[in-house]
């Protein structure tokens, strides 16, 4: 029979976090702006510069940390790791390498194989590096400076992972919570999450780890999904083939579908960290810890079990719901107004999501408040205006946020409730249509429909359609 | 001299610091920086079990900036610094990823 495996993944994931600032000067974070407009001595590596710490960089750290059920690190400092890389240009990186900020924490993630909880082993803060650019007409690299000191945590799991169903699910939680945190907006594809998977394979059933080699440069979910089956792959074979793993660097090629070693430098790493004499040490008081812990806001989990208790919505709907931050805000605050818990859900997973997919927008570009679909659904509920003319005015709210009702006067969209007006439309469409008339009359259901439709026609959408049911019914009797 | 730095030891620390030191420089730098670690050993006649290894000299700590963007575009001034410049960019010979 042949040898079983099993896969062994622990990664190291780097968080971009959504402070104003860079992590030690005044230089904005703005992404996409002209190359090194946002630099200045100290993220270029002036010598003589001083690099200060941006306290929001500290709480937002600590936040993920007490989130992730970290314990935090009383008396954190800064190290200086050593390597010469254009991109990096002090030669050395200021990061946290012997007493990172938090420790020792976890999540819990759920797979079709149950839940289980991922270790965290630690998460430090970091400075990002320039960004590298290949000229085109030129046999040489230009750098850009704007990205150098941006502030980063990396977030370095155990190896409690066995597959990439795993790994995906502990992304997603660890998404999740940051993004609630509102300390980053993790987005793989643009770089403000990225991850490096560790991984070995051990026969089935040894306690020794294997030897781990370490995939960089991936992307996105599926990046990392086939990145991970195909090392897994690779692996195997060369143990299968009596040869060694070796352990190195490897660049996941996301065209390609492969990844191949990085070449390794002359020598291996050394870093020669050292503590950074420019930064003096961090003490985190328990007053500042619980300051942090009191500013957290309710995530998800607690917002599931609460939804359940307070709203009467389906299951499914809360855990899509909750997903996202400012679609649970948005369903919190709309609720709090019109006290409909279930047509303020339906119209965000109906219309909302498909706006959403059909825009391909995130929540967060979201513009219509929670007053104002309040407003709609009692607009809605009163029979101001009908059914198909709320959804036109919320598509345009969905991008504009303007007062509905407003906007339905404005436009003339509100519902005409005037029986004389609606009885003479409906005795012109039944003159017009004889016919269809004759067919209802002989028992055929159906014409009634065509009959509803023209004349809701006839009144440009204004009317009420089950008014325009019933008076129909009433004259053809 | 009680620490011998080897050739292997010279070359390596010639690789990370970037410096190609001739074979005059390597014997130079290889008498300093056994009289450095000597200096260094002098520590090892104190008793400093129990001690905390120290890695500031002053006694402060939590120096913060708030989160608030000050510095604004300065890229002509950053850029006298550069050796070389190219389209706003500092020009460095290619450099390769892989
Ligand atoms: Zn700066």
């Amino acid at each position: 029979m042949a040898k079983q495996y099993e896969t062994v993944i622990g990664l190291e994931v780097h968080v971009e976090l959504a402070a104003k600032t860079k992590i030690f000067c005044s230089c904005s974070t703005a992404f996409g702006g002209v190359p090194n407009t946002h630099t200045c001595p100290v993220c270029t590596g002036m010598p003589g510069s001083l690099p200060v710490l941006n306290k929001q960089v500290v709480e937002y750290a600590m936040a993920v940390g007490l989130a992730t059920n970290c314990s935090i690190h009383q008396y954190s400092k800064f190290d200086r790791k050593n390597y010469f890389y254009p991109d990096n240009p002090q030669n050395y990186q200021i990061s946290q390498l012997y007493l990172p900020i938090c420790y020792e924490g976890g999540v819990e993630i759920e797979t079709a194989a149950g839940k289980k909880t991922i270790g965290i082993h630690e998460i430090h803060m970091e400075e990002d590096a320039g960004k590298l650019i290949h000229d085109e007409w030129e046999d040489c690299t230009l750098v850009d400076y704007n990205r150098s000191g941006v502030p980063l945590i990396e977030i370095v799991s155990e190896p409690d992972m066995r597959s990439a169903e795993e790994v995906i699910a502990y992304l997603d939680k660890l998404g999740l919570i940051i993004r609630y945190l509102g300390a980053s907006d993790c987005k793989l594809q643009e770089g403000s999450m990225r991850a490096d998977v560790n991984l070995s394979v051990r026969e089935a059933g040894t306690e020794k780890l294997g030897t781990r080699t370490e995939m960089k440069n991936l992307n996105s979910f599926k990046a990392i999904t086939h990145a991970i089956e195909g090392e897994r792959i690779r692996q195997i074979e060369l143990l299968e083939e009596g040869k060694a793993v070796i352990q190195e660097t490897r660049r996941w090629d996301d065209n390609k579908e492969y990844s191949y070693a990085m070449r390794s430098k002359e020598d291996a790493q050394d870093y020669r960290y050292f503590p950074d004499p420019d930064l003096v040490p961090i003490i985190i008081s328990d007053e500042w810890i619980q300051q942090i812990r009191d500013r957290q806001p309710e995530l998800r989990t607690e917002k599931l079990v609460r939804y359940r208790k307070e709203f009467d919505i389906p299951e499914y709907d809360a855990q899509i719901i909750t997903e996202s931050k400012k679609l649970a805000d948005l369903f919190e605050e709309a609720t709090a107004i019109c006290k409909k818990p279930k047509k303020v859900s339906n119209w965000i997973m109906g219309e909302t999501l498909r706006l959403l997919k059909e825009r391909g927008m995130e929540p967060e570009e979201i513009k219509v408040s929670a007053g104002n679909l309040a407003k709609l659904i009692e607009l809605t509920e009163a029979g101001t205006i009908n059914g198909s003319v709320a959804k036109t005015v919320f598509e345009i709210m969905f991008q504009e946020n303007m007062d509905p009702e407003q906007y339905a006067e404005e436009k003339g969209l509100k519902t005409v409730h005037d029986e004389g007006a609606l009885r003479t439309t409906i005795e012109a469409v039944l003159a017009e249509n004889p016919q269809s008339a004759a067919d209802y009359k002989g028992g055929k259901e159906k014409a009634l429909g065509f009959l509803v439709g023209q004349t809701m026609k006839a009144m440009k959408g204004k009317a009420n359609p089950g008014a325009v049911n019933q008076m129909l019914k009433e004259l053809l009797q | 001299m009680a620490n011998i730095i080897s050739d292997e030891t010279i070359e390596y620390v010639g690789i990370l610091a970037k410096l190609e030191l001739s074979e005059e420089e390597k014997q130079q730098a290889k008498k300093d920086m056994g009289s450095i670690l000597d200096y260094i050993d002098k520590l090892n006649e104190l008793d400093t079990a129990g001690a905390e290894p120290m890695s500031h000299v002053f006694p402060v700590n939590n120096v913060f900036r708030e989160d608030v963007v000050v510095n604004g575009d300065d890229r002509e001034n950053m850029l006298k610094n550069a050796p070389e410049q190219k389209d706003g960019a500092y020009k460095v010979p290619k450099t390769v990823e892989n």
